[in-house]
């Protein structure tokens, strides 16, 4: 390792780590403002800072500020029989274990510095690098091929369910080491049903990985690429593990661990100040890992329909109709764009979900986690398996027609997501009608001062 | 023959129709189709919400109020209107002569039933053309913590002096004596039309419209 890769080693732990702790913060806000867009409300919109005279509010973004404010001036309490080593050390375990996760995920295609070491204008029109070959490394010139991932692990997602499962300790000990009844409840349920949830989540993903042929998570985005996205090839997989993955994070409707209307607030009651700030974020960096996981295993990570590593080719199994190459530089960069575009509108989902749905009752929780998801993804393997071994038997011509679907499922991501695009941009710029209706005086002078809204205030 | 521990109840006498109970189906069981619907719902409300929030075209609380869609009002920015028989804080009006039409017959600290109208009655000067006839207040004291805002004291005005149509609340103070209103600041207040005066014509001794005994009539 030279001194090239340890400095790129780093700039990659920047951009990830980076990308989930701001991501984090700004789903909390996210999180408020997106819950009182879908209940008619306005939402948090009053912190405010002033500058020569200005109001700036940033649409209620600087509420996240003056929490992170609060947290760390609020004062820090210990229960008086609490352990307090354990008491300590709990936040810490559940957020550094999200962020050990981040590690092997990877955020886009190898790249091959020695492409970007062309004269203008090559370097940005340039040729395009071969569609499967990985560059090699010119040790003597001193280029080696960077994997946009943290730790190109051999393991990879193995690695990420040994850090998931680490936690359930965060959450353990710290209602063990509270000295709280509501604590110890929380801690209990929270440790029962990750343990639970944690088997559905592995065993979903057994399918993929049989599909897949590899444990390695740039592996896996690399084949979708090629292919068909995971959701087309493992659909029921899918919502097997985003099932799993929300009841992970202890978010609604799966945040029996800390029912507010049951138990305080679960294994956090005793927690105050930036010890609860930890735990109030490892939610949020979890939602941001689980949208990462999901977009990477099922979502097709940084692929885009068509788009692969030497350019456009929109090709429906041996014919091809468009062929345009794109440079190495661009084709980086819309990789890592997409992946972290795919994981922001994950995480609007997620919330969105959260938003929707009530809370289970606690058997419910376990029944369904038992004696649904878990058959559903045994019977998962099975099909799987059975589906595999006959299209191996069944020779060349099914391979064939799966090469055409899977190219018919990229076109259907690459139209469906067209059409969303420009209904949502049409949508945005359609004329708003609201129904009139004057009843009463009071609308009557409202209506002759212009509207309530004579001085409104938005965002 | 074995009675069943809870027996079933004899079928309700009255001719209300029995309840339909969703079908426990397949659909209903498997949860997927209503969490879709309701988030799709969520997802409904986000975007027109979020639109109309960017866009500023926020539905108006009070003229569109049977639209889906916020509706919130942002208090101190913001205000409802108050319907037009509003009972505000209190005003007393004046006559044309910018002069208060009260005349300190005390029928308003009569009828109140919090007790909250104090009034110390003066006569007017000697020489004063209004003196025989009328009073006027020297002090006009409303106790608005007191005050129950039942409109009584309108009622009972048989001058039009005193009147609730100035469309405020009474504004929240630090200390308790900034809510007692005094006769000045009474009459500083307007109306929610902007005049110091009512409506109704005021009909001076001397006039011909003037209803009562002039003083050429009178006997005393």
């Amino acid at each position: 390792m030279n001194g090239m890769q340890i400095v790129f080693a780093f700039i990659k732990i920047l951009v990830m780590v980076m990308f989930v702790l701001n991501l984090a913060a700004i789903l909390t806000w996210a999180d408020r403002r997106q819950s009182s867009m879908i209940q008619d409300r306005i939402g948090p919109n009053r912190a405010v800072i002033k500058i020569f005279g200005m109001e700036i509010r940033v649409a209620g973004l600087l509420h996240t500020a003056a929490d992170g404010l609060k947290f760390f001036t609020k004062e820090d309490f210990t229960p008086p029989k609490a352990d307090k080593l354990l008491f300590m050390l709990a936040p810490i375990m559940s957020l550094a274990m999200v962020f050990t996760l981040v590690g092997t995920i990877p955020f886009g295609d190898t790249i091959c510095p020695h492409e970007f070491h062309v004269r203008w204008p090559e370097f940005w029109f340039g040729p395009a690098v071969e569609r499967l070959g990985t560059c090699s490394a010119d040790v003597k010139a001193g280029y080696y091929p960077i994997d946009l991932m943290v730790a190109p692990l051999g393991v990879g997602i193995l690695f990420v369910f040994a850090m998931a499962g680490q936690g359930i300790i965060g959450a353990a000990i710290a209602g063990w080491s509270s000295d709280n009844k509501f604590s110890l409840m929380g801690a209990l349920r929270a440790a029962s049903q990750m343990v639970s949830y944690e088997v559905t989540l592995g065993m979903s993903l057994v399918g993929a990985m049989m599909v897949y042929g590899t444990v390695r998570l740039d592996d896996m985005v690399r084949w979708q690429s090629e292919h068909a996205w995971g959701i087309f090839v493992q659909p029921l997989a899918f919502f097997l593990f985003f099932t799993a993955a929300v009841a992970e994070n202890k978010r609604i409707p799966f945040d029996l661990p800390e029912a507010e209307s049951e138990l305080v607030s679960g294994y956090f009651t005793e927690y105050a100040g930036m010890k609860f700030g930890m735990f109030y974020f490892a939610e949020y960096a979890e939602v941001v890992t689980s949208s990462m996981l999901l977009v990477t295993i099922f979502l097709g990570g940084w692929a885009l329909p068509f788009l692969h590593r030497d350019g456009l080719t929109i090709a429906f199994g041996t014919t091809t109709l468009v062929s345009a190459p794109i440079a190495h530089f661009w084709m980086t960069i819309i990789n890592v764009l997409a992946f972290f575009g795919k994981v922001l509108v994950m995480c609007w989902v997620q919330v969105v979900v959260r938003w929707s749905l009530p809370r289970f009752r606690y058997d419910q929780l376990m029944k369904l986690g038992w004696k649904l998801l878990l058959p559903a993804s045994l019977a998962n393997i099975l099909v799987t398996g059975v589906v595999w071994l006959a299209l191996d038997k069944a020779g060349a011509a099914a391979s064939d027609g799966l090469k055409v679907a899977g190219d018919v499922t990229q076109a259907l991501i690459a139209v469906t997501a067209t059409y969303f695009l420009v209904r949502g941009i049409a949508g945005f710029f359609a004329p708003v009608r609201h129904q009139r209706d004057l009843v009463g005086s009071s609308a009557a002078f409202s209506a002759k001062s212009g509207g309530t809204k004579s001085a409104a205030m938005q965002a | 023959m074995a009675t069943a521990a809870f027996p079933k109840k004899p079928p309700s006498p009255t001719n209300a129709a029995p309840v339909a109970y969703a079908a426990r189906n397949l659909e209903v069981k498997s949860y997927l189709p209503e969490i879709f619907r309701g988030v799709g719902l969520s997802m409904r409300h986000f975007f027109d919400n979020t639109r109309e929030m960017v866009r500023g075209k926020r539905p108006d609380p009070v003229l569109d109020r049977y639209d889906d869609g916020i509706t919130t009002i942002s208090y101190p920015e913001q205000k409802r209107p108050y319907p037009e028989r509003f009972r505000g804080v209190h005003r007393l009006t004046t006559r044309d002569d910018a002069s208060m039409r009260c005349v300190a017959c005390l029928c308003c600290s009569t009828a109140c039933p919090a007790q909250c109208i104090f009034i110390e009655a003066g006569e007017y000067p000697e020489g004063d053309k209004r003196r025989g006839y009328e009073r006027y207040p020297v002090r006009f004291v409303i106790d608005e913590l007191r005050c129950i805002f039942c409109g009584y004291c309108v009622e009972a005005c048989p001058c039009d002096a005193i009147r609730m149509d100035t469309g405020m609340h009474p504004a929240p103070y630090d200390s308790r004596d900034q809510f007692i209103y005094d006769r000045d600041l009474l009459l500083s207040m307007e109306g929610r039309d902007g005049s110091h005066q009512s409506q109704n014509p005021r009909h001076e001794p001397g006039e011909s419209t003037h209803p009562g005994v002039t003083r050429e009539h009178g006997s005393h």
